[in-house]
């Protein structure tokens, strides 16, 4: 009985603050058919913003992989000094609000800022560029890989990389050979959330942007424009686009956890 | 190869974990690193595999000094007590990852790859579960494939931690006496680090008792047993019954006596001997196992072959005259 409510109340909640969003999104997207649909979506600045939006991704996620890998290894392997120091600081982004962090990049590489005139003067530009919005969702992504590997690494311990090491494996070969496949599915969990996450960020990409059209826009920032320019069928096709994506990462997600879970390994302890 | 410790000593912090530890492992022999928890045989065997460096000291392997010599190049097998198989990969790849890894140069073909595993887990008789992966095995099959896989890139010495440690008693038996006959087999000079007294007595050639980071004895199985070089080494291979309060040379020492060692009959014997209290009597088994209570309500532990007991038929209550036959005196420590 009891079971049977909280079930229902739980059903309730996601409907009403998951799914009815969610239907509600692209029935504005289709509200004048699919062929204003179709224009919407395949309008240039959209597809700029798109453009924009994958190479952000492409950019940033390898980076916070490359990151995520080395400090997962550090935390996970190693005993050193300021090892706690390091893990809050992975998790900074995570605390502070993304408006800050895109400000931050602001106050750094701005006109005014203190690297902006000498990269200004060398012929860089950051903010309002492609370079900013790379930098601002590095920061924000920057926790995803790290943390969902540094569990996983250390339920893994250290002893099968004793064993590859004395079975004459170098540290480049353990690494790629032992330690990564043994954490792949906290790696590919890692980099699905960080990569849904560098397409879907809206705060710190909008301060470093400049909301340059066809320029400096990314999805998000795209549908924010036309819907305050009344677009409402436009902001709504673009931003079903940003659906979609989230729909394949959380299908993704789900094939990772089912796959994880069949074959008996990692996340988790040892059996 | 000969596997030898010169002085090696190894602190974590304030705590002292090998302390002056010197030994020598003769080529071909099948050697246990006994002692109870903490008392530096783990740490003793990480240290001559090369993943901890000591703190002083040397490690010679094959009279070549190898104590700064990286793991990877020592050509040690190593056999974890948790097995740490690698778990993505199968069976087959676990063994073949020694070869696998080697340099180009020397790397062997995929076929002799292919016949040198399936050779070796012929060997541990596992060649029918070569696709598997380790989490479908047994503790039992896990760890005789973590051998196979140590055993893949022909290493001069193999070292095995607790081997048998987390095994059910039943497996455990087998998986040694499977041991002893490999090493009968391949001869290849072998360290096992154990906390079990039997397992070191029935499975080595020789045994090195270990205490609080230091060597307290080195010896055959039989003669460690019955010619323990201290207490400790006497209290720690079996049980034993402790008869304070005795001076030897103007020193308070203590005597020992093990349970087979013990006398029991109705009358008053010879000297050293003492009256004590039955307690308990328990007859299922190859020996019949006696409790007595004696002066100051010690107790005493005494073994009976059962036709002893069937002559002597002790009962609960009765008082008995317990006397040695043979005891041991060591000088109290500290």
């Amino acid at each position: 009985m009891l079971g049977a409510a909280l079930v229902a109340v739980a059903l309730a909640y996601l409907g009403l603050f998951l799914v009815i969003p969610l239907v509600a999104v692209l029935a504005q997207a289709f509200q004048n058919g699919v062929a204003a649909y179709l224009a919407a979506v395949r309008e240039p600045m959209a597809l700029a913003a798109l453009r924009l939006t994958l190479v952000t991704a492409a950019l940033a996620v390898p980076l916070n992989l490359v990151f995520g890998v080395a400090a997962a290894w550090a935390v996970a392997k190693f005993e050193f000094r300021g090892k706690t120091a390091l893990v809050t600081l992975i998790d900074l982004p995570f605390a502070v609000s993304p408006v800050i962090a895109g400000l931050v990049f602001i106050l750094l590489f701005g006109r005014q800022g203190t690297l902006g005139p000498w990269l200004a003067a060398h012929g860089f530009q950051v903010v309002f560029a492609v370079p900013g919005l790379v930098l601002a969702t590095v920061f924000v992504t920057l926790p995803f890989v790290a943390r969902e590997l540094i569990p996983v690494m250390q339920a893994m311990g250290t002893e099968e990389e004793e064993a590859a090491r004395l079975l004459g494996a170098g540290g480049w070969t353990t690494l790629f050979r032992v330690t990564l496949p043994g954490a792949k599915w906290g790696l590919l969990f890692g980099v699905i959330l960080s990569n849904a996450r560098a397409m879907g960020e809206f705060g710190a990409v909008s301060v470093v942007s400049g909301h340059i059209r066809g320029q400096t826009n990314t999805l998000p920032l795209h549908v924010e424009i036309l819907y305050n320019e009344y677009e409402f069928q436009s902001a709504f096709a673009v931003a079903s686009l940003l659906t979609v994506l989230a729909l394949v990462t959380l299908v993704a997600r789900a094939l990772v956890e089912w796959r994880s879970e069949e074959r008996g390994i990692a996340p988790g302890p040892r059996p | 190869m000969s596997i030898e410790v010169k002085g090696v000593r190894k602190r974590y912090g304030d705590f002292v974990a090998v302390d002056g530890v010197s030994l020598v492992v003769p080529d071909g022999e099948l050697v246990a690193l006994l002692g109870p928890s903490g008392s530096g045989k783990t740490s003793l065997l990480r240290i001559i595999a090369g993943l901890e460096a000591p703190d002083e000291g040397q490690v010679l392997l094959e009279g070549e000094d190898a104590t700064t010599r990286d793991p990877r190049h020592r050509r040690v097998g190593f056999v974890f007590q948790h097995y740490a198989l690698f778990r993505h990969m199968s069976v087959f790849e676990n063994v073949a990852f020694g070869l696998r890894v080697r340099p180009r140069a020397s790397r062997p073909s995929e076929e002799e790859i292919r016949a040198r595993v399936m050779e070796l887990l012929k060997l541990v008789q596992l060649d029918w579960l070569a696709g598997r992966r380790p989490a479908e095995l047994s503790g039992g099959q896990r760890q005789r494939v973590a051998l196979a896989r140590a055993l893949a890139v022909q290493p001069r010495v193999l070292l095995l931690d607790e081997p048998f440690g987390s095994l059910d008693a039943q497996v455990r038996q087998e998986l040694r006496r499977w041991l002893r006959r490999l090493h009968d087999e391949i001869r290849l000079t072998s360290v096992f680090v154990t906390h079990d007294q039997e397992e070191a007595l029935e499975v080595a050639d020789r045994v090195v008792v270990m205490n609080r980071g230091r060597v307290e004895q080195i010896g055959p199985p039989q003669e460690v047993f019955d010619h323990p070089a201290t207490a400790f080494v006497m209290g720690f291979l079996g049980h034993v019954n402790i008869f304070h309060g005795r001076v030897e040379a103007g020193r308070p020492a203590r005597a020992y006596v093990r349970p087979h060692e013990l006398d029991v009959s109705r009358a008053a014997g010879g000297d050293g001997g003492m009256w004590a209290t039955v307690r308990h009597v328990s007859a299922a088994g190859p020996v019949v196992k006696l409790e007595l209570e004696g002066e100051g309500a010690s107790v005493l532990r005494v073994d009976l072959s059962p036709e002893r007991h069937a002559a002597l038929l002790p009962r609960v209550g009765e008082r008995l005259y317990v006397q040695p036959r043979r005891l041991r005196v060591f000088a109290d420590e500290g």
